[in-house]
């Protein structure tokens, strides 16, 4: 191109050579001005981020805060103060008695199911993904409200059945989607062998497609844990006291009448949630990819 | 030949039977509750009978013509429409540098899940302390001396915007550079080596492969911001600018227990977002939808 003819030899060179100091594959991140704006973006972002995280640190652990850069004092009362008040021993044992038995359920259902649609074609296929593809396409509150009305009628109100209930309503066609593309990519002829061989399906289960299956189980397990710990809106309409999630005890002293708890108590809750989904975080990246987090996306480039 | 070979011959065999814990499931669990949702919203409460008519249908003339609950239509599409917009147009120029490998990359993305993790509840309480009057970013700007006094960050429909873009963002980020990696390279590559420059480059090959990624990424995180309800209420102004339909059907169901009402508002609301996620697809219908990567 004309342009590259007319552009100084020694910036050629030194661009070459910077090529050429770069390993194979890897690309400048520091160039033209469109790189500085991408950046400046992300570190305003970052910023955002860091600040709500460390604000809501260093709050909890403040004796005051008002108008000044840091709190007046440093204390721990806070996390002993909320531990009391609200009750988070029974509050943590819920959040995750609740968020082990969904990931159970939720994979004892959605296996086979994922199964099945991976591997057969039938008449109604069609109808059955769809089946299983509205409850996460649905805003959760609009399937949320009719179906706590449910619960209430049942005089499930308020109890952790009802939270675990409705919690597996989105876990189940998660996992399916999430179990299908691993299911998939195992040669059907194993299966086949394991078949002529005498195995029923039983066997064919637990002896041949659960060893193989093991990353993709690991996956949607932890997948499933991080969104039922987070899930705030349908825990919300159905839990109570003595039903209530970590998060949901959070929103409720966020928003009790006459203006809320301590600003302090609310933080060092907070910060426990965080540690909690921190915790899991970093058990589930050793397992799934950070895309697999948002969507079932195949992420061709990465490692 | 046997009813039950001929069966498995089209596909109907005792495998089948795996699919049914799912589907009891899925029909005891989410269809049963929405029939029987759509059910209630035509047995009005007396409150609202008396108020619009003794008609089944008055659930609906009160969502139409009472103006404190239609207007919670447009305050929702006017926070959730601009966000997701906003979520999909930042990501893009963002993951087309971030494309490819270079050092770091794995931990640029786990720093971006946490927002994900961090859920909207937490960012909210986050946001009024980092972002509220006396928190550091005011007081930084103050310091700098490029503001005279405090701005309002929070408690208002910013509030609320700046959260979703803090939960909605890295979700758009992620599935666009997921999308970008589905494209092939050797498509750019042939494009240059025919002496096109990086705008055509981007015009014509990059972009046109990556618009039904983008409907996609667009229809989610819009779905994403659309159900808002904590941040509306935490950081919002929550009986003005961003009283959100989810709002309003939960104040019907939990404040009033008007679970006629609440159903009623529920469904409008995946009413209205079922008709922007289809005028969505149908705009993504008319662009390019070949082989190679890029799209939903």
């Amino acid at each position: 191109m004309a342009i590259d003819q007319t552009r100084p030899l020694v910036v050629a060179d030194a661009r070459i050579q910077r090529a050429l100091n770069r390993a194979p594959g890897e690309k400048s991140l520091v160039a033209s001005p469109s790189a500085w704006l991408v950046w400046g973006g992300v570190v305003i972002f970052f910023i955002m981020l860091v600040g709500v995280i460390i604000s809501v640190i260093v709050d909890s652990f403040g004796r005051q805060w008002f108008n000044t850069w840091l709190p007046e004092g440093w204390t721990t009362k806070w996390y002993s103060e909320s531990w009391d008040r609200f009750g988070l021993a029974q509050v943590m044992g819920v959040t995750l008695g609740v968020a082990a038995i969904t990931v159970v359920v939720s994979l004892v259902i959605g296996i086979p199911a994922a199964y099945v649609l991976a591997r057969k074609s039938f008449p109604g296929k069609q109808l059955v993904n769809l089946l299983f593809l509205l409850p996460i396409l649905v805003p959760p509150i609009a399937y949320g409200i009719p179906l706590a009305t449910v619960m209430y009628n049942f005089g499930l109100g308020r109890t952790v059945t009802a939270v675990i209930l409705v919690n597996l309503v989105p876990a189940v066609p998660f996992v399916i989607m999430t179990m299908t593309p691993f299911i998939e990519q195992i040669n059907p002829s194993i299966e086949n062998a394991a078949r002529m061989s005498g195995a029923n399906t039983m066997q064919l289960f637990t002896k041949i497609l659960a060893p193989l299956l093991v990353p993709g189980i690991l996956a949607s397990a932890v997948l499933v844990l991080v969104r039922t710990v987070g899930l705030f809106e349908l825990t919300f309409l159905v839990s109570g006291p003595g039903s209530d999630t970590l998060v949901v005890a959070i929103y409720r002293a966020m928003t009790a009448s006459g203006g809320g708890e301590a600003r302090q108590l609310v933080s060092s809750m907070g910060v426990l949630y965080t540690l909690t989904m921190m915790i899991i975080l970093v058990i589930a990246l050793r397992f799934v990819n950070p895309t697999q987090l948002v969507a079932r996306v195949k992420d061709a480039n990465d490692d | 030949m046997g009813l039950s070979h001929r069966l498995a011959e089209r596909g109907i065999d005792r495998t089948l039977w795996l699919l049914l814990p799912g589907i009891l499931f899925a029909l005891v669990l989410f269809i049963y509750p929405f029939v029987y949702g759509m059910g209630l919203t035509i047995q009005p409460s007396a409150r609202i009978a008396d108020q619009w008519g003794n008609g089944i249908f008055a659930n609906y003339i009160a969502f139409f013509n009472d103006p404190f609950i239609f207007d919670s239509v447009w305050i929702t599409l006017k926070l959730a429409i601009p966000v997701a917009l906003f979520n999909v147009i930042i990501s893009v120029p963002i993951a087309f540098k971030l494309r490819g490998k270079f050092r770091g990359k794995r931990t640029l993305m786990t720093l971006l899940v946490l927002p994900i993790t961090l859920g909207t509840v937490l960012t909210a309480q986050g946001m009024l302390i980092f972002l509220g009057r006396q928190g550091w970013l005011n007081k930084t700007l103050l310091e700098m001396g490029l503001i005279d006094q405090p701005i309002q960050f929070v408690m208002n429909y910013w509030g609320v915007a700046i959260s979703l873009v803090i939960s909605g963002f890295p979700f758009a980020f992620l599935l666009i550079s997921s999308y970008l990696s589905g494209i092939d390279p050797s498509l750019e590559a042939a494009a240059r080596t025919m002496g096109a420059g990086w705008g055509k480059r981007l015009t014509r090959i990059t972009l046109p492969l990556l618009a039904p990624g983008l409907a996609t990424t667009f229809i989610l995180t819009f779905v994403l911001a659309f159900s808002v309800f904590p941040s509306a209420r935490l950081v919002g102004d929550a009986m003005g600018s961003t009283r959100v339909m989810s709002l309003m059907a939960f104040r019907a169901f939990g404040e009033q227990n008007d679970y006629s009402m609440a159903s009623t508002i529920a469904l409008m609301m995946g009413l209205v977002e079922f008709v922007v996620v289809l005028l969505v697809l149908a705009l993504r219908g008319t662009l390019y939808r070949g082989s190679t990567g890029g799209k939903g």
